[in-house]
């Protein structure tokens, strides 16, 4: 464990910060333009473990274990909502045989 | 804690209920099981609050009385769902048990005291939604109000865990009172701990349906069965509010000068953006659906002026906002099995062919409205006067002229209901018991809130 730390803390603590930012900026601009849902989920878990690869910079650097275990519960729950995500993508191409945004747009947004 | 215990229990119960087929049971076991939990949050009302389970939740006042908020408010949807689900679906448990275990979630957000325990009471209150908005399984509308709701959800708290990871990297910890040790004892506060602020008013934002993350609020109102669009807009919004207001005012309550102007933005934005479309509709649903993004407007009032009736106003607003919600969407309930539409139109001669329900529901709309003598007024009242204290003149202007918009589509309801007739040969509009009770109750507590309102804002 103490290997992998200091193999953390080879690399500045800003680095992390802006490489997470990158790719959650991906994931949200992902989330924003394309509309297909499938991508859409990707992208929404890129935001995600952006956020757990930079949780674990910290908690790195910090020498504090609670923000890894905080990664933990992340993971669960985005499993969690992707199984109910992917549910529900399912019931939509059952109904409209797309899985594109548009198909759906009986409501106006 | 015996609340929350109880009530994941009662939900993993009801599914064993419906997988031995014991229908009628369902119902009861449910009321009953909230009753305990309610029971539960009475007993522990006055002790000495102490964050629990090491500083996970905390159950002071504060998270008592919104728990017991969203629980009665639970109750009187669940009165309500007599015969609904089961006109839907043959598998009515889940549905049951996905309304107790989004309520358990609720509960979470409403009392946490670190930020492990708000984002998993928002995950657990959001996913068991994203399933109830999609419960019409071969109807499109049900469809797209469950894939908008999840996608937007989702994205949402994106955002809110990039907020908590920036505030643990500023801070090294999770736990609230840490953080707001962090505020009061740091001179120079880290860049992050700005940022993560930003990006969890963004997060909290969207859950509440503030503009400008308001756009899936109306599409997924509408869309979601009438019954699961009750709970969306009662329970799951009195509980993001609780959660959003004890961040800020607990934790970020001394770094006002920074995310003050950013609120200001929302707030007015929100109530322009709400109004005006409310205005706009012809359909009844949509037109609740947007006021409720105007009423998210109102209630950010209090989280722009904190201080200690910030909480109580909070409460006021939301029962008084929540209690004319159900007795609104409960009414179209009935006025669409009837009518087999939900435009306004559909209300005309309301007023002649059932009295009763015409009278609860312009109530009801004149509460939403804030005339004085219902509840709403007292809470626009409170809101107004925390404002006032601020100082905010414009915001209160601002707020004035938006509540005279809010007048006018309320009163549009009535007017439909009272002055104009049906077609002819339109069925009327029937009123079971059950529907009865709950919006008498709601009628009640509406007046009494109305005319009596000391006996709650003594609660904090």
């Amino acid at each position: 464990m103490d290997h992998i730390i200091q193999h953390i803390q080879g690399i500045p603590l800003n680095h992390y910060l802006i490489f997470c930012s990158i790719i959650f900026a991906i994931g949200v601009v992902g989330v924003l333009i394309r509309r297909n849902v499938i991508i859409i989920m990707m992208s929404i878990e890129l935001m995600l473990n952006s956020v757990n690869l930079l949780l674990a910079a910290f908690s790195a650097y910090r020498g504090d274990a609670s923000g890894q275990v905080f990664v933990f519960f992340v993971m669960a729950l985005a499993a969690a909502e992707v199984a109910v995500g992917l549910a529900i993508v399912i019931m939509v191409y059952r109904n409209t045989k797309s899985v594109d945004l548009e198909s759906l747009s009986k409501l106006r947004w | 804690m015996g609340a929350i215990i109880t009530l994941s229990l009662l939900g993993i119960l009801l599914l064993y209920l419906g997988l031995y087929k014991a229908k009628n049971a369902l119902l009861p076991v449910t009321l009953l099981g909230l009753l305990v939990a309610l029971g539960f949050e009475v007993s522990e009302w006055g002790k000495e609050a102490a964050p629990v389970y090491h500083g996970m939740v905390l159950f002071d006042h504060f998270a008592l009385s919104f728990s017991m908020l969203c629980i009665l408010l639970t109750a009187l949807t669940l009165f309500l769902s007599k015969a609904y689900f089961s006109a839907i679906s043959n598998n009515v448990a889940e549905y049951y048990c996905l309304i107790v275990f989004s309520l358990t979630g609720a509960l979470l957000v409403s009392s946490y005291h670190n930020f492990a325990m708000l984002f998993i009471g928002i995950e657990i209150m959001s996913v068991a939604l994203y399933i109830l908005a999609g419960i019409r399984k071969k109807d499109l509308y049900s469809n797209e109000a469950s894939l908008k709701y999840f996608i937007m959800g989702a994205f949402s708290t994106g955002f809110l865990l990039f907020g908590i990871t920036l505030l643990y990297g500023a801070t090294g910890t999770f736990d609230l009172a840490g953080v707001r040790q962090y505020v009061i004892d740091t001179q120079q506060i880290s860049p992050l701990f700005y940022g993560g602020i930003l990006l969890l008013l963004i997060g909290l934002c969207f859950k509440v349906g503030a503009a400008p993350f308001h756009f899936w609020t109306a599409d997924v109102y509408d869309g979601s069965p009438i019954l699961v669009t009750i709970f969306m807009s009662t329970v799951v919004k009195v509980a993001s509010f609780a959660g959003f207001l004890r961040l800020f005012d607990y934790v970020f309550g001394a770094l006002n000068e920074f995310w003050t102007p950013v609120l200001l933005v929302v707030i007015v934005i929100t109530l322009f953006v709400g109004n005006i479309s409310a205005m706009m509709q012809t359909s009844f649903k949509r037109m609740l659906a947007y006021s409720s993004i105007a009423h998210a407007g109102y209630m950010l009032f209090a989280i722009l002026s904190l201080g200690p009736n910030a909480a109580s106003s909070v409460f006021v607003y939301a029962l008084a906002y929540s209690l004319s919600s159900i007795v609104g969407f409960g009414a179209l309930i009935l006025v669409k099995k009837s009518q087999g539409s939900d435009q306004f139109l559909a209300f005309n001669g309301l007023g002649k062919s059932n009295p009763l329900l015409a009278a609860i529901v312009a109530l009801a709309m004149f509460s939403l409205a804030g005339i004085p003598l219902t509840a709403g007024f007292i809470g626009k009242f409170m809101m107004f006067t925390g404002v006032m204290g601020d100082y905010h003149v414009v915001l209160l202007a601002l707020a004035a002229i938006n509540a005279i918009i809010g007048v006018f589509y309320y009163l549009r309801v009535i007017v439909h209901m009272y002055f104009k007739t049906a077609e002819e040969g339109a069925e009327t509009v029937v009123m079971p018991l059950n529907f009865k009770a709950v919006f008498i109750i709601a009628a009640i507590l509406t007046l009494a809130v109305g005319i009596y309102p000391d006996c709650l804002i003594g609660l904090f």
